[in-house]
């Protein structure tokens, strides 16, 4: 970790996560309460960022149509994009780990059908079948994670089976089969902690690419429900209001922006602290 | 050669029928019907029936499947239900706005980004290198609908330069040569910016990896100590040989490329097929959902085929049929 935080990337694209988990985490402290709070719309709606309404409450990015908060349900959007982010790359790593490892230590037809299975899904066109989920059942944050960890985890499982092959061959995996230690307890104590490495750097880019997807789907009426602030709902909502209140889309679309840079930089930094061969020639 | 590509043809095969199965089951097993939305709220359970049976929706999933897979292979895509017409006269008229939108963001995306991965490796370490990076990561995180929002901001709004949607002026009919042209290219101008955009970055930060892996190769140093010129080892020597894994994602990014236009097409209302998709998911128009996937699916794996031809092409090793993994 060190060795991350030393890389600038690695350092910056880390202190962002840092503070905007921390203040999603912190969100009642760091906001006014309630992203869902109405007050008096007409006097409060599209108040420009920076503005002060009659009660005497501070909008440092302005409010939307029903005289909402932005940065109150930004933070709280937060919570939201960021949690659907991680869990659904917890799921594409659980499955993807699960496959890869089985279709590498597998012989014969499970093998085979669980490597043909990874490379039918990768060849799925993902927003198609997000689309179709998506559209299929009520749409609500819990499905919104299930579908997407569940068309994430295919090159997960890719890497995680090339790994273990890879392992498999070395002289310690011997060692612990000649003292007598079953298949599956080589495989997990032994094998795969060491397959790990690429697995977090394929997570860390991938909760980028989630929150990004999540927003999209919400973007389009298909994630997360509003009044439940999610930023890409708040995106959707700002585009009614683009020419008059220009602010209440550009604040969530900013700070996704901001998120998934940080995801990459702290991937790239990762792969290369992670991969000796990649030190030396660090931008 | 021709024994690997029989192969790969059949692999693409399965993957189109696995779709279509995968999307036809998903599609029939969710909540909503299409007769209902099309008879509205004042019908009786007897028309809905009538209808259904019309429509062949009453009979078992299995047999409607058959009956759908071979009428598509024979050519008959069917009637969409909500809209009355065929479902090849209503994909016919959103393909080319949907190919002609990607095809042209692919070319220029992978052009602008090939040109910048390779200045960054021939750079490396350079501060041009270390601000392309910053120029490529954000490009990368930049969602293509919020980009297009605030480019239309920008451009329709501010500057009131170009048109915010759709793919035609309404007087578009009535106008000829070059200012039919010039209406048409107003047009695509900002949704082709916005996937463009959104594609350079991952492009370049690929190329650029690609690049410093072939850079680090010992036939490079060979060109240099010949005194090759540095413009021509990074031109000749590295590009091309850092080519073949470029193309080959090429190939890889086409369904990511078409859900990125799905999006796009979205935002500014471009009449494409990522729209007519939407749209028929939402209304339950069973014709239009499975023939929209199932073109889809042929194209996204033609695609994958087309790339590794090209690939194959540019590197005589993975023509040899030591295909790399």
């Amino acid at each position: 970790m060190s060795v991350v935080l030393r890389d600038r990337r690695g350092l910056v694209g880390f202190a962002v996560l840092v503070v905007v988990i921390g203040c999603a985490l912190a969100a009642p402290v760091v906001t006014s309460g309630d992203p869902n709070v109405q007050g008096d719309i007409v006097a409060t709606r599209f108040l420009p960022p920076l503005a002060t309404d009659r009660a005497g409450d501070f909008h440092p990015f302005g409010t939307d149509r029903f005289g909402r908060d932005v940065w109150t349900r930004l933070i709280y959007g937060a919570r939201v994009s960021m949690g659907v982010g991680l869990l659904a790359v917890l799921v594409s790593v659980t499955v993807g780990m699960a496959v890869g490892a089985l279709a590498a230590h597998g012989r014969g037809p499970l093998s085979a059908l669980l490597l043909g299975l990874t490379d039918f899904a990768l060849a799925l066109p993902r927003v198609v079948l997000l689309l179709l989920l998506a559209a299929l059942w009520r749409p609500s944050t819990g499905l919104v994670i299930l579908v997407l960890g569940l068309t994430g985890w295919m090159s997960i499982a890719r890497l995680v089976h090339g790994e273990v092959r890879a392992l498999a061959a070395q002289p310690f995996v011997d060692g612990a089969v000649a003292i007598g230690a079953r298949r599956l307890r080589v495989l997990t104590r032994h094998v795969l902690p060491n397959a790990l490495t690429p697995v977090i750097v394929a997570a860390a880019l991938g909760i980028g690419n989630a929150i990004m997807l999540e927003a999209g789907l919400s973007y389009l009426g298909l994630g997360v429900q509003p009044p439940t602030p999610s930023w890409g709902n708040m995106i959707a909502s700002g585009r009614d209001t683009l020419v008059n209140a220009p602010w209440v889309a550009t604040a969530p679309g900013i700070a996704l922006v901001v998120v998934v840079v940080a995801c990459t930089l702290l991937g790239d930094a990762l792969r290369d602290a992670l991969d000796p061969r990649r030190r030396g020639n660090l931008a | 050669m021709l024994a690997t590509l029989g192969r790969r043809l059949l692999t693409g095969l399965a993957v189109v029928l696995g779709v279509v199965t995968l999307t036809f089951f998903l599609l029939h097993l969710a909540p909503g019907d299409p007769v209902e939305r099309l008879l509205g709220p004042t019908a009786t359970a007897e028309q809905l029936a009538a209808q259904r049976t019309a429509l062949g929706l009453d009979r078992p999933l299995p047999l409607q499947f058959a009956a759908w897979l071979g009428r598509f292979a024979r050519g008959d895509w069917g009637v969409s239900i909500a809209k009355g017409l065929p479902v090849a006269a209503v994909l016919g008229a959103a393909w080319p706005a949907t190919v002609r939108l990607v095809a042209l963001s692919l070319l220029l995306s992978y052009l602008l980004g090939i040109a910048l991965g390779a200045l960054q490796a021939a750079r490396s370490g350079s501060r041009t290198d270390t601000a392309l990076s910053i120029v490529s990561v954000t490009l990368f995180a930049l969602p293509g609908y919020w980009l297009g929002l605030m480019l239309v901001l920008v451009f329709t709004y501010w500057a009131r330069l170009l048109p915010a949607f759709g793919a035609a002026g309404i007087d578009s009919d009535y106008l000829t040569g070059s200012a039919w042209l010039a209406d048409q290219l107003r047009h695509l101008a900002l949704p082709l910016a916005t996937l463009t955009l959104v594609g350079i970055g991952g492009a370049a930060r690929f190329v650029r990896g690609a690049m410093l892996e072939t850079l680090s190769q010992p036939f490079i140093t060979t060109a240099r100590a010949k005194g090759v010129r540095p413009a021509a080892v990074i031109g000749r020597h590295a590009l091309r040989n850092a080519a073949t894994p470029v193309v080959t994602l090429l190939g890889l990014s086409l369904p990511a490329l078409f859900s990125g236009a799905v999006f796009v097409e979205a935002v500014f209302a471009w009449p494409g097929v990522g729209r007519v998709l939407v749209e028929a998911v939402q209304g339950r128009d069973y014709p239009v959902v499975m023939a929209a996937t199932a073109v889809s699916a042929v194209l996204v794996v033609a695609g994958n085929l087309l790339a590794d031809a090209l690939a194959a092409w540019l590197d005589p090793r993975v023509r040899e049929g030591a295909a790399p993994s």
